[in-house]
C-alpha cells in the first residue's frame, strides 16, 4: 500500500528530473533508504515510533540540504510483524527499488530471517534494535544495545540490591534463549543462584501457572525477558496475584512502555537498562522529545528503538559524507578508522570497527509505585566489547555468523 | 508444603485454565454448533468487547456494567455482521470462512488505524488472597465462576425458553420449523448475535487482566478452536467436557514442564481426539445415546 504510493512518487520524481534536463540532474539524484519495520501486528506498539523517527531525521536532513547535496528518499514497507514479509520486502528493496541501505527489523527472528538475503545481494542493513548480541556480519550495522551493555550492568546491580537468587522468565525464541544464557552466566560469575527459568512461547497471554512456579522457587528478583503485546499481560496478572517481587529487564519500558500502558502499581520495582527513553533528563533528550511530539503529537512514547533509528540516519549521513560514496566497502573503510561517532539524544555514541556495533550511555531506569521513572545509576560509554574480545574482527574477515557465549567464534 | 496447599494450587490452576477455555470457546461453539458457520472473526468480537469495556470503565461505569455494555455492543455488531454479510452466505459455508476472516483483518487493522497501537489498561480489581505459601488473584476465581454461569445460562436458554425451542427446531429441520411458523432467519440472526455477545463478554471479563491491543483476539483463538474441535458441535455435551479434559491436560503439563509443554499437550490432545472421535466428544456421546 505505502510501497505503491512511494513508488508513484518515485516515478514522478524520475520524470521530473528528466524534464529538468541534464544540468543539475546529477546533484539531485536521491540516496534511497529502505525502511522495513512493523507498522501492524503484534510488535507495532514498539516499532511505529521507529518509522516516525526515521521520517523526522530524513525531513531534517532534506531541509538542511540533504546528504552531500543529494536528497534522502525513504522507501517504506509495513512488515506486519511477520518474518516472511521481511524476506519478501528485503528482496524487493534490494532488487527492485535498489536502495543504498536498509533500516530493518524488530524481533531477532525477523533479523535472522532477512540477514541471509542481505548477504546474498551484498546489501547494507542497519538493525536499530537492542538484541541478544553476537551478530558478526559485515553487511550489518547494529545501533541497538547488546547484553554486555545491558546485563553486565543490570544483573550485578540487582544482585547487590535485592539478593542472589534469580528467576528468569523469557520469550521462547532466539532472543529470549540467548539473553537467558547471558543472565545465567553473569549470575554464576557473581556467585548467585538461578532458582528457576521458564521459556514462554510467543503469543501466550495467561500466566497463572508461571506465577505460581515463581512463588514456589522464592527468588529475590525476576528477570523478565518477555516480548510482544500478549506476553506483556504477565505484569498485570503478577500484580493481581500480589507476587510483589522486583523485576529486571532489558526490553520492558524502554521498548514497549509498559509503565504507560498498565495501571499503577503493576510495574512497581521494575529495573531496566536502556540506552534511551523519553524520561531521560538531559537538554539533548528533551529537545529530541519536543521535536518528536511536534511532528507526531499522538505518539504514545519515544522509546529506545526510536532514538536508535533516529541517530542511525545521521550516522549514515556522516559516513556517506566522509566517504563521498554510498558503496558499502567505502563506508566500512570509514568505520574501520574507529572514529565514526556522534552526539545522539542519549549522549555520545561510537561505532566499534570490529563488530560494527555501537557504544552507548546506559541508563538504569527504575519504575516507581506510581509508574514514574527515576534513574538510580547511569553508565557512560559502555562498549559492545564481547564480539571483539571473543574473536570477531570484521576489519579482517566476515564470517556472517551469529555467535553466543556457548558458541563463540573459533579461534583458529 | 501441606496437602491442602498443593491441592488448592492444582485446583486453582485447573479452574483458571477451564475458565479461559470455556469463555474463549463458548461464542464460537454457539455459532458453529447451532449454525454450522465457522466464525474466524471470533477473536475480533472478543477484542471489541474488551475495548468497549475499558472505554466504559474509563468513562466512569462500574466494571460489571462496563462488561455488560461490552457484551451488548459486541452482540449488536454481531447482528449487523449477520445481516450484512453472513446471511447471504448460509448456503456457502466455505465462503463464510473467507468472509469472516476478511472481516477480522479489517477489524484488526481498522482498530490500529483509528485507536492506535495500544490502549491503557484499567487494572485488575478485587486484590489477592493467600493460601499456604502462595498468593492468588481473587479476580481469577470470578472468571471461573463466570465460566460456570455462562454454561448454566446457555443451558437454561436453549432448554427452558421459547427462543431455545425454536432455535433447536431450526437447527434440526429448518424447513419444517419454517413451515410451523418459526421465523428461521430471525433465529439465525439472534443466534449469531448471541455468539458474538458471548465473545464480547469474554473480552470484557479478560480486559482488566490483559494488554489491550488490536491483535489481542488472536491470543484466544487457538484455545477457542481447540476446545470446539475437541468438543464437537454441541455446547453442553461438547464444549463443557472438552474444556474439563483440556484444562486438566494443560494445567498438569504446564505445572510439570512449563508453558511450552502446556501448549504441546493441548495440541496433542486435539490430534488424539480427532483421530479417535472425528465428530468430537459430543458426536461420540450423541451416537451412544441414539
Amino acid at each position: 500500500m505505502s510501497g505503491k504510493f512511494v513508488g508513484g512518487l518515485r516515478a514522478a520524481a524520475l520524470t521530473g528530473t528528466i524534464l529538468l534536463g541534464a544540468g543539475s540532474a546529477f546533484a539531485a539524484d536521491p540516496i534511497k533508504l529502505g525502511v522495513l519495520e512493523d507498522q501492524s501486528g503484534d510488535f507495532a506498539a514498539a516499532t511505529l515510533g521507529k518509522v516516525h523517527a526515521i521520517q523526522i531525521a530524513a525531513d531534517e536532513i532534506n531541509k538542511a540540504g540533504g546528504i552531500d547535496g543529494r536528497p534522502l528518499e525513504l522507501v517504506i514497507y509495513d512488515t506486519q510483524s511477520d518474518n516472511t514479509r521481511y524476506q519478501e520486502f528485503m528482496r524487493r528493496v534490494l532488487q527492485r527499488d535498489k536502495v543504498d541501505a536498509v533500516f530493518a527489523g524488530f524481533s531477532s527472528a525477523s533479523r535472522e530471517a532477512y540477514r541471509p538475503i542481505v548477504n546474498q545481494f551484498d546489501g547494507l542493513a542497519f538493525y536499530n534494535n537492542q538484541y541478544e548480541g553476537g551478530v558478526c556480519d559485515a553487511n550489518m550495522i547494529v545501533t541497538g544495545a547488546v547484553p554486555e551493555q545491558q546485563f553486565s550492568t543490570l544483573i550485578p546491580y540487582m544482585m547487590e540490591t535485592y539478593g542472589k537468587k534469580v528467576y528468569t522468565l523469557a520469550a521462547d525464541y532466539n532472543f529470549g534463549q540467548i539473553s537467558a544464557e547471558w543472565v545465567r552466566n553473569i549470575v554464576k560469575e557473581h556467585g548467585g543462584e538461578m532458582v528457576g527459568e521458564e521459556f514462554i512461547p510467543l503469543g501466550v497471554s495467561q500466566f497463572s501457572q508461571s506465577i505460581q512456579n515463581i512463588q514456589k522457587a522464592k527468588p529475590d528478583f525476576v528477570v523478565t525477558l518477555l516480548v510482544g503485546t500478549p506476553q506483556a499481560s504477565y505484569y498485570e496478572q503478577a500484580a493481581a496475584a500480589n507476587l510483589n517481587l522486583p523485576m529486571a529487564s532489558s526490553v520492558n519500558v524502554g521498548q514497549g512502555y509498559e509503565h504507560k500502558r498498565f495501571k499503577p502499581p503493576s510495574l512497581k520495582d521494575m529495573y531496566v537498562t536502556t540506552n534511551y527513553i523519553e524520561e531521560v533528563d538531559t537538554p539533548a533528550s528533551k529537545a529530541f522529545v519536543e521535536k518528536f511530539k511536534a511532528a507526531y503529537p499522538d505518539e504514545p512514547y519515544v522509546n529506545q528503538e526510536a532514538e536508535n533509528s533516529y541517530l542511525a540516519v545521521y550516522l549514515y549521513k556522516q559516513m556517506v559524507e566522509r566517504a563521498k560514496s554510498t558503496k558499502r566497502d567505502d563506508l566500512r573503510a570509514e568505520i574501520a578508522k574507529g572514529d565514526v561517532c556522534m552526539d545522539a539524544p542519549e549522549g555520545k555514541v561510537c561505532l566499534d570497527p570490529k563488530s560494527q556495533h555501537m557504544s552507548h550511555t546506559i541508563y538504569l531506569a527504575k519504575v516507581g509505585a506510581d509508574h514514574s521513572i527515576t534513574f538510580p545509576k547511569v553508565w557512560q560509554d559502555i562498549k559492545p566489547y564481547w564480539l571483539g574480545e571473543a574473536g570477531c574482527d570484521l576489519t579482517k574477515s566476515d564470517p556472517s555468523e551469529q555467535y553466543t557465549p556457548s558458541n563463540p567464534p573459533s579461534k583458529s | 508444603m501441606d496437602a491442602i496447599t498443593v491441592a488448592f494450587a492444582a485446583l486453582y490452576q485447573f479452574g483458571d485454565a477451564f475458565a479461559f477455555l470455556v469463555l474463549s470457546a463458548c461464542g464460537l461453539a454457539v455459532i458453529f454448533g447451532m449454525m454450522g458457520v465457522i466464525n474466524l472473526a471470533h477473536g475480533e468480537f472478543i477484542m471489541c468487547g474488551a475495548y468497549v469495556t475499558v472505554s466504559g470503565a474509563n468513562a466512569g461505569l462500574p466494571l460489571p456494567l462496563a462488561i455488560l455494555l461490552g457484551a451488548l455492543v459486541a452482540a449488536a455488531v454481531g447482528a449487523l455482521v449477520e445481516r450484512l454479510v453472513v446471511r447471504h452466505l448460509y448456503e456457502r459455508p466455505l465462503d463464510t470462512i473467507v468472509a469472516t476472516w476478511g472481516l477480522s483483518l479489517i477489524a484488526t487493522q481498522g482498530t490500529l488505524i483509528v485507536l492506535g497501537s495500544t490502549m491503557a489498561g484499567i487494572g485488575t480489581p478485587l486484590g489477592s488472597f493467600q493460601i499456604g505459601g502462595y498468593s492468588y488473584s481473587v479476580y481469577r476465581l470470578v472468571l471461573f465462576v463466570m465460566a460456570i454461569v455462562v454454561l448454566a445460562g446457555l443451558y437454561v436458554l436453549f432448554n427452558w425458553t421459547r427462543f431455545g425451542v425454536m432455535a433447536r427446531a431450526t437447527i434440526q429441520v429448518p424447513h419444517m420449523a419454517a413451515a410451523l411458523g418459526v421465523d428461521t432467519r430471525s433465529v439465525y440472526s439472534r443466534t449469531f448475535a448471541l455468539g458474538a455477545g458471548l465473545a464480547g463478554l469474554t473480552g470484557g471479563l479478560y480486559a482488566p487482566t490483559m494488554t489491550l491491543v488490536p491483535t489481542m483476539g488472536t491470543t484466544f483463538i487457538m484455545e477457542a478452536f481447540v476446545t470446539v474441535v475437541v468438543g464437537g458441535a454441541d455446547v453442553f455435551l461438547g464444549t463443557a467436557p472438552a474444556a474439563v479434559i483440556l484444562a486438566i491436560v494443560k494445567s498438569a503439563m504446564t505445572s510439570w514442564q512449563g508453558q511450552l509443554f502446556g501448549q504441546i499437550g493441548l495440541l496433542l490432545a486435539v490430534i488424539v481426539v480427532i483421530r479417535v472421535l472425528p465428530k468430537g466428544i459430543s458426536g461420540f456421546l450423541l451416537r451412544e445415546r441414539a
